[in-house]
């Protein structure tokens, strides 16, 4: 039995069966349709966690238990872009506190200007695995390495005069980046949609579907 | 002391090392085949634990040994952490980016090996280029028949699906990880029963790190005794670091072990920017006691070297800082990473690490008290027993125990700038 969850789009329902039945057991499926109802939602709502608990088989309180455990799985408030400073040790090091002043202040600034159907999102994280291009910034989870004050402040005026459709790694990286942790190899041509993991099993992609030099899929 | 294992294809092809047709043209997957044709389950087993390859997601614990503890039970599952984490860690992230193939490759062989037809890839929901890059080559790998019901025509038949977190460090923890991929809090559960006898789904588990299986499709290749006779008798192998932190050339080198610190940072690291003083460094990631100039430069860059001196590798994350480094602020910056990261199950930890954060931050904001020092280490000491090496725990898992490293490190090696400061503090407020 599968359940379906009627007012998902057809893709999003068909995805959700794919990866329930991709699991031995299907509360497994949990975290992967809690991106998906994030898609459809555009945030962890109530009845996101509900439609939720209906396909994978538990309570809505026992989805609600798991979605409040992770810091990526937002329940509201979160515009359509979501700037991340990494603020841990080796950031922190690196100037990090300097990125997020910068941030925080230019969003003050264009605050005004942004229209309300497009506004960025800033927060401070957790180590995000790029220490050797210290310090780091994701925009919806895509990131960008080498960042200084400047430059951060440059991505922010980007992303509100552009507001771009999809978030792509190695372009933001080339605009605002600066050292990288190691060489990141041929152009990754998908990228986010929203502020959710960018991963073709989710749907949460946007973009090409094959990089420049790299195998199709 | 150029050897190199994992990062010979990415080097040598910066642009395609990730492709299926770029690890085919370089001797990609012929490890498969030799397993697949040649060898028995047995066979593989045995040459890992030969290759003495240790653990390479921190706790250093014989890979080949902890395969041999998998109980008889089906099915049994093999998980990959690739859940990197740890602050000042970002090796795992470049392995699965840049060849996604070998980890793979490596992970088809240990299946094959421990009888496996579902293997789980745990990805952090932080690197989504890696988990894109890791489903393409699963993709290409369904597609060339190296997954699925018969495995290039050997009857063996491997699922691999790959699972993205949600943001919490603590799912890099073995038992946590495997509470998240069923759907659940991602809380550690008690040991024993370990994952070898009761992991996923109540089922034989086997966690293994992204590096560590990495490793497999060379150690098949050239078999275990050629493995352990690169580095240290108990480093063997290749090690990936993650340098970071006040250094000139920061990045991820792949190591033989055996070299001293100094060499590691000042030669292999570029020393530190802009002539500087060196002032403390983090051997293995944010969990590990710091090593000092004065006392550990020539300390060897070993599991056991670096154990037997009151610290750990780790992950492989060597985290530097320079003289114009606040310890404290440093400290602090790491306390409130794990007072973020405490799943909340235990009080020791749940409790303490925040008051650990919170004593240090009154310190920094210049409202220390003269007892703060001793309240930091009894706070400590209630986290971690007698604040010894390696750490007691009254904890269920090791995170608490590691958020007591940067007390135990600013107070013993730097405990006149600590005084100074809420020195400082008394004048101000007096």
């Amino acid at each position: 039995m599968t359940a379906v969850i009627s007012n998902w789009s057809h893709d999003n329902q068909e995805r959700a069966k794919r990866i329930i039945a991709s699991y031995p057991e299907k509360r497994s499926a949990l975290m992967p349709l809690l991106y998906i109802a994030s898609l459809e939602h555009a945030y962890v709502s109530d009845d996101a966690m509900r439609e939720v608990a209906e396909l994978t088989g538990i309570t809505p309180v026992q989805v609600q238990s798991v979605a409040s455990f992770y810091t990526m799985f937002k329940r509201g408030g979160v515009g359509d872009y979501l700037v991340s400073v990494c603020t841990s040790i080796s950031c922190y090091l690196g100037g990090a506190d300097d990125v997020l002043a910068a941030v925080e202040s230019s969003i003050g600034d264009v605050a005004g200007e942004a229209a309300a159907e497009r506004p960025i999102t800033v927060e401070h994280v957790e180590c995000i695995g790029a220490c050797g291009g210290a310090p780091a910034v994701q925009v919806n989870y895509e990131l960008i390495e080498g960042v200084t004050p400047e430059k951060a402040v440059a991505l922010i005026k980007w992303l509100t005069a552009t507001r771009p459709e999809v978030i792509l790694t190695d372009e933001m990286q080339q605009l605002f980046g600066g050292r990288r942790s190691f060489e990141w190899g041929s152009t990754d041509s998908e990228g986010a949609v929203r502020p959710i993991p960018a991963f073709g099993p989710y749907g949460s992609v946007g973009g090409g579907s094959v990089g420049g030099g790299s195998a199709g899929r | 002391m150029t050897t190199k294992i994992l990062t010979t294809r990415m080097d040598a092809h910066p642009t395609d090392s990730h492709t299926l047709s770029r690890y085919l043209a370089t001797g990609g997957y012929e490890a498969l085949t030799k397993a697949l044709t040649e060898m028995s389950r047995d066979d593989i087993i045995e040459e890992v634990k030969a290759s003495n390859l240790r653990g390479r997601g921190g706790a250093g614990f014989p890979t080949g040994v902890k395969w041999g503890f998998l109980a008889p039970d089906e099915p049994r599952y093999l998980v990959v952490n690739c859940d990197e984490s740890e602050p000042g860690t970002f090796n795992d992230r470049q392995l699965t980016e840049r060849d996604p193939h070998q980890l793979l490759e490596g992970i088809i062989i240990s299946s094959f090996a421990l009888d496996v037809h579902h293997a789980f890839v745990y990805i952090r929901g932080e690197y989504p280029k890696a988990a894109r890059r890791l489903q393409s080559a699963v993709d290409e790998a369904y597609e060339a028949g190296y997954l699925g019901d018969d495995v290039r025509g050997s009857g063996f038949a491997l699922d691999v699906t790959l699972h993205l977190g949600a943001g919490a460090y603590i799912c890099g923890e073995e038992t946590a990880l495997l509470n998240s991929l069923e759907g659940r809090r991602g809380e550690p559960r008690l040991k024993p029963p370990f994952p070898a006898v009761e992991g996923l789904y109540s089922k034989p588990t086997i966690v293994n790190n992204v590096e560590s299986i990495s490793n497999i499709p060379w150690i098949t290749s050239n078999g275990g005794a050629a493995y352990a006779a690169i580095g240290p008798e108990r480093s063997a192998g290749t090690k990936m670091l993650s340098m970071s932190g006040h250094i000139n050339a920061p990045g991820n080198y792949e190591i033989v072990m055996g070299m001293t610190w100094r060499e590691l940072i000042f030669d292999i690291g570029g020393g530190i920017p802009d002539g500087r003083a060196l002032k403390a460094w983090i051997p293995g990631g944010a969990s590990a006691p710091w090593f000092v100039p004065d006392e550990h430069l020539d300390t060897i860059v070993s599991i056991d070297d670096v154990a037997a001196n009151g610290s750990m590798i780790g992950a492989g994350a060597v985290i530097v800082m320079d003289e114009t480094t606040n310890v404290v602020a440093a400290a602090h910056r790491i306390l409130r990473f794990f007072a973020h990261e405490s799943c909340g199950q235990c009080t020791p930890c749940r409790e303490g690490t925040s008051w650990l954060e919170a004593v240090l931050k009154r310190i920094l904001d210049g409202n220390g008290r003269p007892e703060d020092i001793d309240l930091l280490l009894d706070i400590a000491d209630n986290i971690s027993p007698g604040l010894v090496w390696p750490p007691l725990m009254t904890t269920i898992c090791p995170l608490g125990p590691s958020a007591v490293s940067p007390i135990t490190s600013i107070t013993r090696w730097f405990r006149p700038e600590l005084e100074a400061m809420i020195a400082r503090s008394e004048v101000r407020v007096g």
